[in-house]
C-alpha cells in the first residue's frame, strides 16, 4: 500500500522531528548522551559493594515481611508527635507568612520592605528543610522544637510567596475604593486586600498542613522529633520488620491526608 | 439601632445595617477558629518541649552563626568536587526517571492503559513513589548497596517517577482524541498509535514537566549525603560533626548558589521549550 502511495505520488510522508533543525537535534541527542556517559563514568560507584546488593535486598525483604506491629505504642507516639509539630507549625507559619506576604507584594509594600519581604522568602526557601532542621538541632536541641522551627521556615517560605503572588494580582479598585472613603492602611488591608485573597489563603492553609506532615516524617531522621526519628532508630538497629511498618503507616496517614486537604480544596474553589 | 427593630416593610430594607457576615457564616467561622484553638492547645501541651531550650534559642542561633563567620575556603577544592557530583545525581536520576516514568504515565492514564489491572498497577506505582519521601527512599538503597551515590540516584529515580508519572497521566488524560481516531481508522496499530498519536501531543509537557523535576531533583540531592547516598550532604555531615562551623558556612552558601543557578537554568530551558 505504501509502495503504491510512493508511486503514485512519488512522496513518502515521514513524521516530522520534534526539533526541525537536523544540526541542532542531532548536537542535543549527541550532547546529551555524551553528558550523560561522562557523568556516569565520573561518579564513585562502589561496585563491589553494589555486588553484594541483591543478597542484602533479599535479606532486608526477608526481614521485613511480614511488618510487625508489635511496638505500635511507640508508632503512635511517634505519629501524634508528627502530627503535633505538624499543626503548631503550620499555625506558627501562617501567622508569620501573612505579614510577610504583605510585605513581598510589589504593589503595596514600599521599596525597601518589599526587598527585605522577598529577601525573607527567598532565604526560606532555598535551604532543603533537612538542612534547616539540622542547624536548628544544633541550636535549640533534639526533639519536636527544632522540627516546629524548622517546618515554620518551610512554611513561610512556601506561604508566603504564593500569598505575595495573589495579592499582586487583586483587583486595585477596591483598594482604591476604600482610600478613598478615607480608609487607613489597616482599614484597607482589613476590608480590600484580605476579602480578595482569603479563598486562597484558606486552600494554602490546608495543603501546608497536608506538607508539613509529610516532612514532619523526614526531619525526624536527622533527631527533630516525630515519627522520621522512630524510623531511622529501627533502620539503624535493622528492625527491618518494624521499619516497614512505619513506612506502611507513613503512606496510609499521607493518603489520608491528601484526600482529606483534597476534598476541602475542591469544595472551596 | 432602633430603626432595626422593624422586621417588615420597604423601611426595614432601607434602614437595615450592612455587615460583613451573616449570622450562620459567624457561627461557623467561630466553630472553625475554636477547633483551631483547640489543636492548638492541645498540640502545645502535650508536645515535648523543653521550653528553655527556646528562650536560649537567639542566643545559641547567634553563636552558631559567629563561629560560621567567615565562611572558610579550606576546603573549596572537596566542595567543588561534591557539588558537582550532586548536580550529576540529580541530572543523571532526572533523565532515568523521565524514561522509566513514560510506559507508567501510559498505563496510569485512563484511555491509554491496556486493562483495568495495568490501570491499578501504575496507578499503585504512582501512588507508592510518591508517598515515600526521597530521605527514605535512600535510607533503604544505602541499606541494600552500601552508602555512595548509587543508592542516591536510586532515591531520585524512584521519587521522580510518580511524580513524573502523575503530571505526565494527567496530561495523557487531556489530549485530543481526533488524531487517535483518525489513525485508527486507517488501522493503526496500537504502538503506532502511541508513537503518531499520543506521543506528540504530550511532548510539551514533558519536557516542562522533567525541567520542574530536575529543578526539585536537585535540591533533593543536596540532601542525600546526610544518610549516606552521595553528594554534597555527605561532607557537610562531616563538616558538621567536626564542627568546623566556618566550612558549614561555606558549603551552605555553596548549596545556595547551585540552588539559585538551578533555579535560573530551569526557567531559561523553560522558556526555550514552551
Amino acid at each position: 500500500m505504501n509502495t503504491t502511495a510512493q508511486t503514485r505520488t512519488g512522496y513518502s510522508w515521514k513524521k516530522p522531528a520534534f526539533i526541525a533543525n537536523p544540526a541542532l537535534r542531532w548536537a542535543l541527542i549527541i550532547g546529551v548522551l555524551a553528558y550523560v556517559w561522562w557523568a556516569l563514568s565520573s561518579l564513585p560507584f562502589d561496585w563491589d559493594r553494589i555486588q553484594q546488593g541483591i543478597p542484602r535486598a533479599m535479606r532486608i525483604f526477608k526481614g521485613a515481611f511480614p511488618p510487625s506491629f508489635t511496638r505500635g505504642g511507640l508508632l503512635f507516639d511517634g505519629f501524634m508527635e508528627s502530627i503535633k509539630i505538624a499543626i503548631v507549625s503550620t499555625l506558627l507559619g501562617l501567622a508569620l507568612s501573612v505579614p510577610i506576604a504583605f510585605a513581598s507584594a510589589r504593589n503595596l509594600a514600599p521599596r525597601w520592605l518589599y526587598i527585605i519581604g522577598r529577601g525573607a522568602i527567598i532565604v526560606a526557601r532555598s535551604f532543603h528543610p533537612v538542612i534547616v532542621a539540622i542547624i536548628f538541632v544544633k541550636a535549640v536541641g533534639f526533639g519536636p522544637l527544632a522540627g516546629i522551627l524548622t517546618l515554620t521556615v518551610y512554611s513561610i517560605g512556601f506561604v508566603a510567596k504564593m500569598l505575595a503572588e495573589r495579592i499582586e494580582e487583586i483587583e486595585w479598585g477596591q483598594v482604591e475604593a476604600i482610600r478613598s472613603a478615607g480608609g487607613g492602611t489597616l482599614v484597607t488591608l482589613l476590608y480590600a486586600v484580605i476579602p480578595q485573597i482569603m479563598p486562597r489563603q484558606i486552600g494554602l492553609s490546608i495543603y501546608q498542613l497536608d506538607s508539613n506532615l509529610r516532612a514532619s516524617a523526614i526531619v525526624g531522621i536527622v533527631g527533630a522529633g516525630g515519627i522520621g526519628s522512630t524510623l531511622l532508630n529501627a533502620f539503624g538497629r535493622y528492625d527491618y520488620d518494624f521499619a516497614l511498618a512505619i513506612t506502611l503507616c507513613i503512606i496510609g496517614v499521607i493518603l489520608v491526608s491528601e484526600a482529606i486537604s483534597g476534598r476541602i480544596r475542591r469544595n472551596l474553589w | 439601632m432602633v430603626a432595626t427593630t422593624q422586621k417588615t416593610g420597604p423601611d426595614a430594607i432601607a434602614l437595615r445595617e450592612w455587615s460583613k457576615y451573616s449570622t450562620k457564616d459567624r457561627w461557623t467561622r467561630f466553630g472553625l477558629t475554636a477547633l483551631v484553638a483547640l489543636a492548638l492547645v492541645w498540640s502545645l501541651s502535650t508536645i515535648n518541649i523543653i521550653w528553655p531550650w527556646l528562650w536560649d534559642a537567639p542566643k545559641q542561633m547567634g553563636d552558631l552563626f559567629a563561629r560560621m563567620f567567615p565562611p572558610s575556603l579550606d576546603g573549596w577544592h572537596d566542595i567543588a568536587i561534591t557539588l558537582l557530583e550532586t548536580v550529576n545525581i540529580a541530572t543523571i536520576a532526572t533523565f532515568f526517571a523521565v524514561f522509566l516514568s513514560l510506559p507508567v504515565a501510559l498505563i496510569a492514564a485512563q484511555n491509554t492503559t491496556p486493562n483495568k489491572f495495568t490501570l491499578w498497577l501504575g496507578r499503585f506505582i504512582l501512588v507508592s513513589s510518591r508517598s515515600v519521601n526521597t530521605i527514605i527512599w535512600a535510607l533503604l538503597f544505602v541499606a541494600v548497596f552500601g552508602p555512595g551515590v548509587l543508592a542516591g540516584i536510586l532515591a531520585i529515580i524512584f521519587r521522580s517517577l510518580g511524580f513524573l508519572g502523575k503530571l505526565l497521566g494527567e496530561a495523557i488524560e487531556e489530549i485530543d482524541r481526533a488524531p487517535i481516531e483518525a489513525l485508527e481508522a486507517v488501522g493503526a496499530s496500537r504502538f503506532k498509535i502511541l508513537i503518531y498519536g499520543v506521543i506528540p501531543q504530550v511532548m510539551p509537557t514533558f519536557f516542562a514537566v522533567s525541567i520542574l523535576r530536575w529543578d526539585i531533583n536537585l535540591r533533593e540531592s543536596t540532601v542525600l549525603g546526610l544518610v549516606g547516598a552521595g553528594g554534597i550532604g555527605i561532607i557537610l555531615q562531616g563538616a558538621i560533626d567536626t564542627f568546623a562551623w566556618q566550612t558549614v558556612a561555606t558549603i551552605l552558601l555553596a548549596i545556595i548558589g547551585l540552588v539559585i543557578i538551578g533555579e535560573a537554568v530551569a526557567a531559561y530551558l523553560r522558556k526555550k521549550v514552551i
